[in-house]
C-alpha cells in the first residue's frame, strides 16, 4: 500500500471534521495504531466542544438596539443627509445671489421636511406680521389701488401667478402688500384690516419642501397663525384674533387660492 | 440594499459571539460589532463581488479587534482573567466534557492572541482554513502552525487542571 504520509495539518482536520472520508478513513486508521497520538486528538476534540458549548449562547442573545441593521443604515443616511446639505449650504454661501438661489432650488426638494417647510413659513410670516402690521407711516410698499401691478410684480418674483384673497366678506379689506425677503426667497405679503384697525397679513412663498401641507395652527400670546402649502406655493395668515375666529379666514383663503379655484 | 441586509443580518450575532470571545468584554465587543457594522454598510459597494460577505465582515471585525487589544497594550492595560466579564460564559458546559469552565478560560487567555483568534474562528465559528486565512490575512500554512501551536498549549493547560481536581473528588467519594 502506498499511503500518503498522516500529517499535523491532517490531524487538526481531522478535529475539525473538515477531511473527505477516504482520508479521513486514514486517518482514523493510523489513531488505532497510535494511542498516544490519538489521545491528543481526542484532547482537541474535546477542547472544540468545550469552546463551542461555552460560546454558543452568546449568538442566541436577542441583539441589543444599537446592532439593529436597519438602524445601522437609517443613521448614516441621516448623517450623509446632513454632511451634504452643509457642503451645499457651504456652496451657497460662497456662490451668494441668484446664482445661490436657483442652486438651492435645484438642492431642497431632496431634502426631507424641516428647514424651509411650512414651520418655518410660519415663523416667516409672523415676523413679517411683527415687522408690517404696526407700521402707521407705510405698512405697504404697493397700496390695494395699484393691485394689478402689485399682483404683476410679485408674479415676476415668485416666478409663478400670484392672487389676492379677497375677505371683505369677513369685514376685512385689502390694503396692499410688498416683497419680503426670506431665507426660502421672496414671498409676498398682503395686507388686511378691518373697521377697527384690527390688520391681518397673509404671507405666500413657494415651497422647496412640504410642498403639500395640511393646514396647522400656530399661536403666540394674542397673535394666531394658521399655514398650510398646496400644490408647491405655501400660505400663512397671521392676525392678532383669536384661533377660533381666525380659522375661518383662512378657510376663506384657502378656497380662494386653491389651483383648481 | 436589500442584499446587504439579507447578507448582513444573520451575521451579527457570530460576530458578537467572536468579538466577545476575543475582547472578554460584553460592552467592548459589542461597541466593536457596531463600529464593523458600520464600516460594513459604508464599504458595501467596496467589497469583492466574488469575496463572500462572512470572510469580509469577520475580517473587518478583527482588525479592529486587533487594534483595540494592541491599544490596551500600549496604555500597559493587560486584561486580567478576573476583570473578565463573567457573563462572556453564559452556560456551563456540561459535565462530561470534562473541562471545567474556569479552566478553559483561564487557558484561552493565556494564548498569544494570533492562535487564540485561529481557534475561535476555526473552532467556533466553523470558519474553513482558507477562509480563516483571508480574514487574518495571512497563508493557509500560518493558519494550520497556529491553530497547531494553540491547541497543543489549550490542551496542556486545561489537562494540567482536571488532574488536581480529580483527587479531590476521590476523596469526597
Amino acid at each position: 500500500m502506498s499511503r500518503r504520509p498522516i500529517t499535523e495539518d491532517d490531524l487538526q482536520a481531522f478535529v475539525d471534521q473538515a477531511l473527505d472520508p477516504p482520508r479521513r478513513a486514514e486517518v482514523e486508521a493510523y489513531l488505532e495504531a497510535h494511542p498516544e497520538v490519538a489521545g491528543r486528538i481526542e484532547g482537541y476534540r474535546r477542547q472544540r466542544a468545550a469552546l463551542r458549548a461555552a460560546f454558543a449562547p452568546v449568538a442566541d442573545e436577542p441583539l441589543p438596539p444599537e446592532l439593529s441593521l436597519a438602524r445601522l443604515i437609517e443613521a448614516r443616511r441621516r448623517t450623509r443627509t446632513v454632511w451634504w446639505r452643509a457642503a451645499a449650504a457651504a456652496l451657497l454661501l460662497g456662490l451668494g445671489g441668484g446664482a445661490g438661489w436657483s442652486l438651492h432650488q435645484a438642492v431642497a426638494p431632496e431634502a426631507p421636511a424641516g428647514p424651509g417647510g411650512i414651520l418655518a413659513l410660519a415663523q416667516e410670516a409672523a415676523d413679517s406680521y411683527a415687522v408690517y402690521a404696526p407700521d402707521r407711516v407705510q405698512p405697504v410698499e404697493i397700496r390695494a389701488d395699484q393691485q394689478a401691478r402689485l399682483v404683476a410684480w410679485a408674479s415676476q418674483r415668485l416666478q409663478r401667478p400670484v392672487k389676492v384673497p379677497d375677505l371683505t366678506a369677513s369685514g376685512f379689506r385689502f390694503m396692499g402688500g410688498r416683497l419680503v425677503a426670506t431665507p426660502h426667497g421672496p414671498a409676498v405679503l398682503f395686507m388686511y384690516d378691518d373697521d377697527r384697525g384690527t390688520r391681518l397679513v397673509v404671507l405666500s412663498r413657494p415651497m422647496a419642501v412640504e410642498r403639500d401641507a395640511p393646514m396647522a395652527e400656530r399661536s403666540k400670546g394674542d397673535v394666531a397663525g394658521f399655514t398650510w402649502a398646496q400644490q408647491g406655493i405655501g400660505y400663512s395668515l397671521v392676525g392678532p384674533l383669536p384661533p377660533d375666529r381666525l380659522h375661518p379666514l383662512a378657510d376663506t383663503v384657502r378656497r380662494q387660492v386653491a389651483p383648481d379655484a | 440594499m436589500n442584499d446587504m441586509m439579507l447578507l448582513i443580518e444573520p451575521l451579527i450575532p457570530p460576530l458578537r459571539r467572536y468579538a466577545r470571545a476575543l475582547l472578554r468584554d460584553r460592552a467592548a465587543a459589542d461597541d466593536l460589532v457596531q463600529d464593523c457594522l458600520e464600516r460594513a454598510i459604508g464599504r458595501w459597494h467596496q467589497r469583492r463581488q466574488d469575496g463572500d460577505a462572512r470572510s469580509w465582515l469577520f475580517a473587518i471585525l478583527h482588525n479592529l479587534a486587533i487594534n483595540r487589544l494592541r491599544q490596551a497594550q500600549r496604555r500597559g492595560r493587560h486584561i486580567a482573567v478576573e476583570e473578565a466579564d463573567e457573563s462572556v460564559f453564559a452556560r456551563q458546559p456540561t459535565q462530561e466534557q470534562g473541562l471545567r469552565l474556569d479552566g478553559l478560560r483561564a487557558a484561552l487567555a493565556e494564548l498569544p492572541e494570533e492562535q487564540r483568534a485561529v481557534i475561535l474562528l476555526v473552532s467556533v465559528e466553523d470558519l474553513t482554513y482558507a477562509e480563516a486565512a483571508r480574514v487574518l490575512g495571512v497563508p493557509i500554512g500560518t493558519v494550520m502552525s497556529r491553530l497547531a501551536r494553540g491547541r497543543e498549549k489549550l490542551r496542556r493547560a486545561l489537562e494540567e487542571e482536571p488532574a488536581a481536581r480529580e483527587t479531590k473528588l476521590r476523596r469526597v467519594k
